[in-house]
């Protein structure tokens, strides 16, 4: 490790690699041999064997349904009260496989392709390829289960096309793709709860994380009906608790979404990937006041048809729009990307969104001044298609609309606004979806790998479904062949004990500061900082300023933060709430950190230093071709970055480019 | 706008409960009604009492996490879920009426939240068709006629909310069950199970404690997705070709 403080904040570690993915074939090959080389547990010895997996979403869901039914001893936690609830269910435009149904040249090479070069050349190249490779099997394996795609009327499935790409390889059910994959992977789930082989433990949050001899070996977790503490001990553990966009506290993401459970195993060692990464989706409904407690995503479907405007001068901004004649609006993505128009990937949407607003030329209400909304027009696809073609592609999209904002959009054009939404980073694995905790599993937006610094629509929920169906159940045997041997843990054992003690002492710690704010009060605030400063557009100078913020705020919290009713015998989601700020205070931290230290501006990642003549993300692949796996040294330590360099064998780098 | 909210409070499934009257101030019409309870447990925390404790997590009506009763009505007077309610329904001034879902199979944990477990069993009983991972066969080898697909769909749009049980005076859950029901036995791969499952999750609904259908509707009603009362007669029609067949 080096002595020296970078810009007084971290420090370097020695460089790692991904020691799992075979690279000595093809990478057509990689996953067959890899599967081919990973050692078996024999049938018998499975349910000997005992896995905890914390999230119900596709990939945790996924994961426990498929490792239950080959018989390991599976138990999942999850914080709502059924797993059907997962945030996964939110998702609604879709899910993409490489089936080639159209004909339209699509192939396991072109959606590798797409995802490697929409991620800003930022994810690797072999899992991307495994990604591409099962999404096929992916679709296969839901309609089995009876999800209900979509569906022509010859009966087979239909597709459609997604921001970024120019095939149609998105498949869909209305708008509730999340929602019906996520009710396959729960029923399957819940065919393993009644054949004993999982159990369920809803209403449980992961507060902690039991390390015993450098292995994951299980988790604390609190019954947040009752306030109980618990241990569970096992021989492998698995995370797959989503995203933590929630830092930003307005997103689209559930309100429970945290970061509890993968910052925790950070700081028992495990490596954070890319922080910084956060994908911004263009097409959210528009911030209406300061009693907002989310932000709603509209699929991103919508700009298909949809054309996005706003007024050509600053002072029609305030006028109906429908007064507003057609010279006088300005389809900027249209003029400024001729080719991809409206259709140019969410990064891009998003930040001439912004750049719209900034100028002065957004529209609706102000927000501190500014108007920040731009439009989503249907009426010439109206014109074109009739209102009844229009309603049947987008109707349930328009009414929910409609019943957020009080305005029809058949008749006024849609507002939007860019809004956080997906974390492309998360803790580092490699190949088999293994940490640098050996034991430690993480799986769909929990991880880092798949997405680069940018995630295509319709591939997370790819990457949630093939980590929970098709790798996790492939690799972890790999390790949990290797645990007959090890010691045997029980509730008294001093790792176990440890992790118990320090999980009670957080509790009290915040039941004790007996402050004057609220919890709210203070993951507001934080959000504030976070998207004023690690949003859409990062300085130097404003990331400076954040960490020197949150470091402030995470002081006050500590001294000033009040968390209302008992920690034990009832339900206390103020308690809930408290315990997922303290994490977020100290990620935001270090998302802040690391998109300091990466001098470039690279998909969801856009540093005002780093751009080209005409205004548009510059990378620096000389410089910053590599993850940044950060290391947790300990509490108001410095971070250690450690890089993975990024090794493109199979596609040639270039800059991104849509116009 | 101003409001009075009676609203439910019990500190946990032991203790008696009872309502309580509180006051809310300069609501904007743009929030949910969620949003409202938030405002309202800002200034309760301000005021040194314990916040009201409500369940919801997506806040865009598709979770099923939330409910609550309403001025009578679950999920309230629009029919959608409790989150996508906004308060531009109400006017200044208005008292509201706030209770949890009640039903004997939904025990309450604390003011607004209940334990809907009971519906996971139903699930757990044969709410899915039994397929192992991997090697499932191409998704076009079997095609679904667009009708049927476009059916189950609406079937399988149910968010588990228990909305159907709070407003049933029977308490009962036939109609998250029957749409369970329907969506599986429209799809050809659920059909070989189907007997099976229509008597098994039946027998379940009975042994949660959950009322059986007197045909009512007012599940249909407050069905925030809409689900169809003949999603019942589609299971009952099942459930008599089961008794024939002896299942
Ligand atoms: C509005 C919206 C629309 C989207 N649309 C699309 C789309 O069209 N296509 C697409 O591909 N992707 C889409 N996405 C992204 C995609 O839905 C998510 O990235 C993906 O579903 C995440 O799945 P997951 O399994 O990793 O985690 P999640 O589904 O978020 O599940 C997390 C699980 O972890 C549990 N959990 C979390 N923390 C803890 C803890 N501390 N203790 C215990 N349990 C815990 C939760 O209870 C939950 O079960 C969308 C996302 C949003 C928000
Ligand atoms: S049938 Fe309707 S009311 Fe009942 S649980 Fe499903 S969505 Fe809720
Ligand atoms: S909070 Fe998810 S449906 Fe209301």
């Amino acid at each position: 490790m080096s002595d020296t403080l970078i810009k007084g904040l971290y420090r370097e570690g020695e460089k790692i690699a991904d020691t799992k993915a075979p690279l000595d074939v093809p990478i057509s090959q990689s996953w067959e041999e890899r599967k081919f080389k990973a050692a078996l547990v024999n049938p018998a010895n499975r349910r000997k064997l005992r896995v905890i997996i914390v999230g119900t979403g596709l990939a945790g869901g996924a994961a426990a349904a498929s490792l239950g039914e080959m018989g390991y001893n599976v138990e999942v936690f999850f914080y709502q009260d059924s797993a059907r609830r997962a945030h996964s269910i939110a998702a609604q435009g879709g899910i993409n496989a490489a089936k080639n149904y159209r004909n339209d040249n699509d192939s396991v090479y072109r959606l590798f392709y797409d995802t490697v070069k929409g991620g800003d050349y930022r994810a690797r190249e072999t899992n991307v390829y495994r990604l591409a490779e099962v999404s096929a099997n992916i679709i296969d394996q839901c309609v089995a289960q009876g999800v209900p795609f979509a569906r022509e009327y010859g009966g087979l499935l239909d597709n459609r096309s997604f921001g970024g790409v120019q095939v149609s390889r998105t498949f869909y059910a209305r708008g509730q793709t999340g929602q019906q994959l996520l009710i396959g992977a729960y029923q399957a789930l819940e065919r393993q709860v009644a054949a004993g082989t999982v159990t369920e433990h809803p209403r449980h949050e992961m507060v902690e994380i039991i390390v015993s001899d450098g292995r994951a070996r299980g988790i604390v977790s609190r019954d947040m009906a009752t306030g109980k503490l618990e241990t569970h001990v096992a021989d492998a553990v698995v995370l797959a608790t989503g995203g933590y966009g929630n830092v930003f506290f307005l997103s689209t993401n559930a309100m429970g979404c945290n970061a509890t459970a993968i910052w925790r195993a950070h700081r028992k060692g495990a490596y954070f990937g890319n922080p910084c990464f956060t994908q911004i989706h263009p097409t959210c409904i528009p911030q209406h006041g300061d009693q907002q407690s989310k932000l709603t995503l509209m699929s991103e479907s919508l700009r298909n048809d949809g054309r996005i405007w706003v007024p050509k001068k600053a002072e029609d901004c305030e006028k109906d729009p429908r007064e507003i004649p057609e010279e006088d609006r300005d389809y900027y993505l249209e003029r400024i990307y001729p080719s991809f128009g409206n259709l140019v990937p969410r990064d891009i949407a998003s930040r001439q969104a912004k750049n719209m607003c900034d100028e002065g030329r957004g529209v609706g209400p102000k927000i501190d001044g500014v108007a920040r909304g731009v439009y989503l027009d249907f009426a010439e696809a109206i014109g074109r298609m009739g209102k009844d073609a229009v309603s049947a592609k987008y109707g349930n999209l328009f009414d929910m609309y409609e019943r957020i904002t009080g305005d029809n959009p058949y008749e006024v054009p849609m507002r939007i606004y860019p809004a956080v939404h997906y974390t492309m980073g998360g803790l580092w694995v490699d190949y088999d979806l293994e940490s640098n905790v050996p034991g430690l599993y993480v799986a769909g937006e929990a991880n880092f790998s798949d997405h680069g610094a940018n995630r295509l629509g319709a591939s997370a929920l790819m990457q949630g479904l093939s980590d929970g169906y098709f790798v996790l159940p492939n690799t972890i045997n790999d390790y949990l062949a290797h645990c007959f041997n090890l010691p045997k843990l029980d509730e008294s054992s001093p790792d176990v004990v440890e992790a118990l003690q320090s999980a009670q002492a957080r509790v009290d710690r915040l039941m004790a500061v007996n402050g004057s704010r609220s919890v709210d009060s203070f993951h507001k605030e934080l959000g504030h900082i976070m998207w004023e400063y690690c949003g859409m557009e990062r300085t130097e100078e404003g990331l400076k300023k954040a960490i020197g913020m949150i470091r402030e705020l995470r002081k006050e919290y500590w001294q000033n933060v009040r968390v209302p009713g008992k920690s034990i015998g009832e339900l206390n989601q103020s308690l809930e709430k408290a315990g997922r700020v303290a994490d977020f205070m100290e990620l935001g931290e270090l998302m802040c950190i690391d998109a300091l230290h990466r001098e470039e501006s690279c998909g969801g990642h856009f540093r005002a230093e780093s751009q080209t003549p005409e205004g548009e993300a510059l990378r620096h692949d000389d410089k910053f071709l590599y993850v940044a796996a950060w290391e947790w040294a300990g509490e108001d330590q410095p971070p250690v970055l450690h890089k993975e360099d990024l090794i493109y064998n199979n596609i040639e780098l270039k800059q991104r480019s849509y116009k | 706008m101003n409001l009075t909210l009676k609203i439910w409070r019990q500190s946990g499934p032991e203790d008696r409960g009872a309502m309580h009257e509180y006051q809310v101030k300069g609501i904007s019409e743009e929030s949910s009604f969620l949003e409202m309870l938030d405002v309202l447990n800002e200034e309760l925390f301000a005021r040194g009492e314990e916040p009201i404790a409500f369940d919801s997590d997506c806040r865009e009506g598709i979770c099923g996490q939330c409910g609550i009763v309403i001025n009578g009505i679950a999920h309230g007077p629009e029919v959608t879920t409790t989150c996508q309610l906004h308060m531009r329904t109400f006017h200044d001034g208005d008292t509201i009426t706030i209770e949890p879902w009640r039903a004997e199979a939904f025990p309450v944990i604390k003011d607004l939240v209940v334990n809907r477990s009971a519906l996971d069993r139903i699930i757990q009983a044969g709410g899915y068709i039994s397929v192992n991972t991997g090697a499932a066969p191409d998704a076009h080898a079997t095609p679904v006629p667009k009708q049927d697909a476009d059916r189950a769909f609406e079937a399988a749009a149910c968010i588990g909310c228990g909305a159907c049980v709070a407003a049933c005076p029977n308490a009962s859950a036939m109609l998250f069950t029957s749409a369970k029901v329907t969506h599986l036995q429209l799809l050809p791969q659920g059909k070989p199970e189907n007997y099976k499952r229509v008597v098994n999750m039946l027998n379940q609904m009975d042994e949660e404690g959950f009322g059986s259908c007197t045909n009512i509707g007012e599940c249909a009603a407050v069905c925030p997705k809409q689900i169809p009362l003949d999603v019942i007669s589609t299971l009952n029609r099942q459930l008599g070709k089961a008794a024939l067949k002896g299942v």
